[in-house]
């Protein structure tokens, strides 16, 4: 049996889920307009006022905004509230220039918390669970929403932060954690130690609700097998709550958008326009509910298909697919948009090593695509045409995923240039921007 | 009785066989065969050397790839229709030919064929039964 959180929410009709949209668009964009210069200047720039917007479907008439005016309005440009109702700010752990810091009130929290309650009941969590948590707790996201998901469903909340896996793994035992929290990387990481003290048997887990970075189907299986457990997946940004902002269900086939609180889109990066549903492109939120710190029409520079496919856990809010690169990323080749991700993912489910690099060229006006990947000694073969074939494999395989055909070329290890340590994936000879 | 082949994966790229050969060389190693495959954008290797442990550490170190077969080494007189008979034990014992190529002996009138074949054990039976000898690595050094 399917449980919700919030069931008349998570299960109401398309039709009631947009006029919640429409109606607190509405609201939003006359809060922003009201109360941050930024948004009203930009509308301004559009000739643009809240009478324009009248219901969802006004969304696009209205201007993006991305991660550099978050940079240009910090600390308190974005604000729409007065600091004296603001209780909480998160950071992003930016790596370059200046941090993106988030304000909440404490209205906001508890909805970013309904959030994360959502992920976690979705994820079979009641309040005979033990939730262990052990994503970073501070200015990083992770830990405060899951916890604060976690008090809500009334789990046993175990606050561990990360790091210490002797820690951990003693208190999953002695506690009977049955829910774990954290990173994909690091549940894989806590497997093994698990597996590798023996104390297999002496852990209870039954689910895992896993984030904040990319993963992979067989990262998945390999966790799921490896704890005996079933492994979701859960979304968020700082700049728009954290995590919660989407979150899997049983059926495991992409995360439910909470689309009460956030409008996804789908657009192309190139152009802005708006994609119809099913096509790939860059998501953009916006945050109809959010008091302190609204972001509108927001881009994350994911690259995301959404589905309003019926699904068989009973909830009806658009899904997303897990992340499938960067716009900041994409190529055009002959027309087609191209992730390195893409290719990522070929290499790894042919069993290559993910050193490879992408080579776009322009001969005769046309555009073409070279792979080069090292090859591996799992790979190798005396046999030519045990190598050939491999290599055709390798060729369908990336025609399959990308809809163009790709040059492939094996090349030796340790032979594709490394700047600083890091693999310099794509080499573009166009020279199309210059 | 086989012998140990070491094959090497080679760019297709100027040059790469003559810096395959030198980092042998560079480290002592003779070649005693050498056999060059190519496809259009990649070729294999394949020799034959005294110290297969030591020419597979070395080539590793350098960053090849490599791996080692075990082959057949036959004698082969230098005489019409000796190879012809050899191809033709090993296809009425449906024994699959996936290459091949010759490399010369210390004896007169003789070379080696090394074969590389799906199945060692019923090829070597199958010589054995028609007097063809295969030699053993040791042999093949002499
Ligand atoms: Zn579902």
């Amino acid at each position: 049996m399917e449980r919700y959180y919030q069931p008349e929410i998570e299960c109401a009709s398309q039709e009631q889920i947009r006029a919640w949209q429409s109606e607190r668009l509405v609201k939003q964009v006359q809060n922003v307009w009201e109360n941050v210069p930024m948004y009203r200047k930009r509308m301004e720039e559009k000739g643009l006022t809240p009478a324009d917007i009248q219901s969802v479907d006004d969304l696009r008439k209205l201007p993006f905004i991305d991660k550099d005016d978050l940079r240009d309005q910090y600390p308190y440009g974005l604000l729409a509230r007065p600091l004296k109702d603001c209780v909480r700010i998160q950071s992003t752990s930016g790596t370059t220039g200046r941090r993106v810091v988030a304000f909440y009130t404490q209205h906001d929290l508890d909805l970013w918390e309904d959030c994360c309650a959502r992920a976690i009941v979705a994820a079979g969590g009641t309040n005979e669970d033990v939730c262990h948590v052990c994503y970073g707790y501070g200015l990083f996201t992770g830990g405060p929403g899951l916890n604060g998901g976690s008090h809500k469903v009334g789990c046993l909340t175990l606050p561990m932060s990360s790091g210490n896996t002797e820690r951990q793994i003693q208190f999953m035992t002695d506690l009977g954690s049955t829910i774990l929290c954290c990173t994909p990387s690091y549940a894989a990481y806590l497997a093994e130690s698990i597996l590798e003290r023996g104390v297999r048997d002496q852990i209870k887990l039954k689910a895992g609700i896993f984030g904040a970075e990319a993963w992979t189907e067989e990262m998945r299986h390999d966790i799921e097998e490896k704890l005996g457990i079933k492994a979701y997946d859960i979304y968020g940004l700082t700049e728009i709550s954290g995590p919660g902002v989407s979150f899997e269900c049983s059926e495991q086939t992409g995360m439910h958008v909470n689309e009460d609180h956030f409008i996804a889109e789908i657009i192309n990066p190139k152009t802005g326009e708006v994609l119809p549903e099913g096509e790939k492109g860059e998501l953009v939120f916006t945050s109809i509910t959010k008091e302190a710190f609204p972001l509108i029409r927001y881009r994350t520079r994911d690259i995301c298909v959404l589905s309003r496919k019926k699904c068989s856990c009973g909830r009806t809010h658009v899904k997303m697919s897990k992340p499938l690169g960067r716009s900041d990323d994409m190529l055009i080749v002959k027309g087609v948009n191209v992730f390195p991700s893409q290719i990522e993912t070929v290499l790894m489910n042919q069993g290559y090593a993910a050193n490879y690099q992408i080579i776009v060229d322009r001969v005769n006006n046309s555009d073409t695509i070279e792979v080069q990947v090292e090859m591996t000694p799992e790979m190798f073969s005396d046999s030519l045409g045990a190598v050939a074939k491999k290599e055709k494999e390798l060729v369908s395989g990336l025609k399959a995923m990308l809809g163009i055909y790709a040059n492939v070329k094996l090349v030796n290890p340790k032979s594709i240039a490394r700047s600083e340590g890091k693999a310099v994936r794509v080499v573009d000879k166009r020279n199309l921007y210059k | 009785m086989t012998v140990k082949q070491i094959s090497v994966f080679l760019e297709n790229k100027p040059n790469k066989l003559a810096e395959f050969t030198a980092c042998l060389s560079g480290q002592g190693i003779d070649l005693r065969a050498i056999s060059v495959a190519e496809a259009s954008d990649f070729g294999i290797v394949r020799i034959i050397v005294d110290d297969v442990y030591n020419a597979v550490t070395v080539l590793r170190d350098a960053n090849y790839i490599c791996s080692v077969t075990e082959v057949l080494a036959v004698e082969i007189r230098d005489e019409a229709g000796a190879l012809a008979r050899i191809i033709g034990v090993l296809g009425e014992n449906g024994i699959n030919v996936e290459y091949m190529y010759a490399i010369t002996t210390g004896k007169k009138n003789m070379a080696y064929m090394i074969i590389r074949v799906n199945d060692n054990a019923k090829a070597h039976d199958a010589f054995e039964k028609h007097g063809i000898r295969t030699v053993c690595h040791s042999e093949l050094l002499k």
